[in-house]
């Protein structure tokens, strides 16, 4: 049986289960519609699709120092934010936002678990524990 | 993470519920990044934007009593005054930039509203310890002054401005400093214009430091602006080397700590264009305004607008927008006269990406800058990117070829 659990490292914490969604691009929120949580960038891998209390799954963040506090902020008060973020490259803009909007992210996952993430799959992340499970595909 | 005493108090809450609160976001990033202790800096600048999560975040501090330890020059929102007297905007969004300034006022920062404090209003040291956020900023300070400061963001700089310290990580370590991007730009970087186009490569320069190989001699602060703007825009960077050029890059070799490139790309003229066509309106077309100052435009690039249109007339509305201190000296030059007659304005303290710009809505205009036409697009305003000239002689006739 293939292995569905997964080790991850805590960026900001919190338990959640939800269904992914995984991004080849890097995201930017503010370019986000924070009524829908559709993705309304041009050209942009998810363009089209709602990452609404969704698990998100992409490489990094994008874009100004602002806009992605307030893109989150924004999705969190119509109640569009994702419900966690997995992400691969951490960096202070993204990183910082999450804690202060207390969404739950983890880096640094087993490389196993993009070998077989799909989008539609059920997903826990577990940040305090620094575990991912897929829960059913 | 290992806290002084003065650290752990400040988290304990003894310098009060505001500094707790700041030092306590300091430290998850700090954990979330392996960070070992905290280190105290000597300047700040905070990405002020008046959008609803910084006022939220702001007066969140501020009433819980937080004061700034290390003064931040801060980022543009709109120019009250300017807007409130032409009636462009409503008393909603004019009491939202009230609330701004108002609660970054009583936190202690510096109330600059200026964009480009690299050029303009907080200028570091090589090797200054600081915190920037502002994406055109943290490039600038870290590659072309040789300071040091994690890509912050407008949140983290604000809590690093209350506690005085940030997180020991990334950038702030010089074995994080190295280039591991090998970039040689083929394409002819003719003007600062190229550079803004430079800057919009991300995708193909992917995650990491570039090194730039192949740029002219000289190269202005304008085109290190716009460099560091759109990198920011296209990507994430806190950084670049410009062998040669900027202080931690004397040799490629020194770019890259000794070691190979983990990586090489190639960026021509072909590259160049092919983006202009992803990101721009097409030409041939009638523009409703033109708007340059994103980042805020330096004296010299007003300097040379008023030169062109001296004596003309614009056919089309154009917003400059600027620092209040390169305001001032264009009023005093009489460059502010001349850019007024032929029907332009320069705007102090003012960001592109404001709720004063509602007119514009609908609107096609015209822009130098990518980043300039990339964050308005919620605000249902696209823009014809261009190089300046081509963008100045738009507004007088008031079509793009």
């Amino acid at each position: 049986m293939e292995k569905k659990v997964f080790q991850c490292h805590k960026i900001s914490e919190g338990v959640v289960e939800g269904e992914a969604v995984v991004s080849k691009d890097d995201i930017m929120f503010y370019l986000i519609d924070p009524k829908t949580g559709t993705v309304i960038e041009p050209g942009h891998d998810l363009e089209g699709k709602s990452i609404a209390k969704k698990i998100l799954i992409f490489p990094s963040g994008k874009g100004s120092s602002v806009v992605q506090a307030d893109g989150i902020y924004q999705l969190n008060t119509k109640g569009n934010a994702p419900k966690a973020m997995i992400i691969q490259h951490p960096e202070t803009v993204l990183v910082s936002s999450a804690i202060i909007m207390e969404v739950p992210m983890v880096d640094k996952v087993d490389p196993a678990f993009y070998d077989v993430v799909k989008d539609g799959d059920i997903i826990r992340v577990d940040a305090d524990h620094s575990v991912v499970e897929i829960l059913s595909e | 993470m290992k806290l002084t005493q003065e650290q752990q108090d400040m988290l304990d809450g003894k310098y009060g519920k505001g500094t707790a609160y700041a030092m306590k976001i300091q430290v998850a990033i700090g954990e979330s990044f392996g960070a070992e202790r905290m280190v105290p800096i000597t300047r700040a600048h905070v990405a002020l934007s008046n959008q609803e999560a910084d006022l939220w975040f702001a007066e969140k501090l501020l009433n819980a009593g937080a004061r700034c330890r290390v003064a931040p020059t801060v980022n543009p929102g709109f120019c009250l005054s300017f807007f409130e007297s032409r009636n462009m905007v409503s008393p909603e969004y004019a009491d939202l930039m009230q609330r701004t300034h108002n609660a970054y006022k009583g936190l202690g920062a510096v109330l600059s509203y200026n964009c480009t404090p690299y050029i303009d209003t907080n200028v570091p040291n090589y090797g200054e310890v600081i915190a920037f956020s502002e994406s055109s900023a943290t490039p600038y300070v870290n590659s072309v002054w040789g300071a040091r400061t994690n890509r912050e963001g407008a949140n983290s700089a604000l809590c690093a401005a209350v506690t005085g310290f940030v997180p020991e990580y990334g950038l702030l370590l010089d074995e994080n400093r190295k280039g591991n991007i090998l970039v040689e730009v083929q394409a002819d970087m003719r003007n600062d214009y190229d550079y803004h186009m430079l800057g919009m490569m991300g995708k193909k320069i992917g995650n990491g430091i570039p090194v730039f190989t192949g740029l002219p001699k000289h190269i202005s602060k304008e085109a290190l602006r716009n460099l560091g703007a759109e990198l920011n825009t296209s990507g994430a960077y806190g950084m670049y080397h410009i062998v040669g050029f900027t202080p931690e890059a004397p040799t490629l070799e020194a770019a890259f700590g000794g070691k190979e490139p983990e990586r090489k790309v190639v960026i021509t003229n072909e590259d160049l264009q092919e983006e202009l066509k992803k990101i721009s309106l097409e030409g041939n077309r009638q523009i409703d305004f033109a708007m340059f100052g994103c980042p805020h435009f330096t004296l010299e690039e007003v300097k040379h607008i008023a030169e062109r249109i001296e004596g003309k007339k614009l056919q089309k509305e154009m917003w400059i927008l600027t620092s209040s201190h390169v305001k001032e000296m264009a009023v005093r030059m009489g460059l502010d006269e001349i850019i007024t007659q032929a029907g332009g304005f320069i705007v102090p303290d003012t960001c592109p990406d404001q709720p004063c710009w509602g007119h514009l809505n609908g609107k096609v205009g015209i822009t130098e800058s990518p980043k300039c036409a990339y964050y308005p697009q919620r605000r249902g305003i696209h823009f014809v990117i261009r190089d300046l000239d081509t963008c100045i002689e738009a507004a007088l006739t008031g079509e793009v070829k």
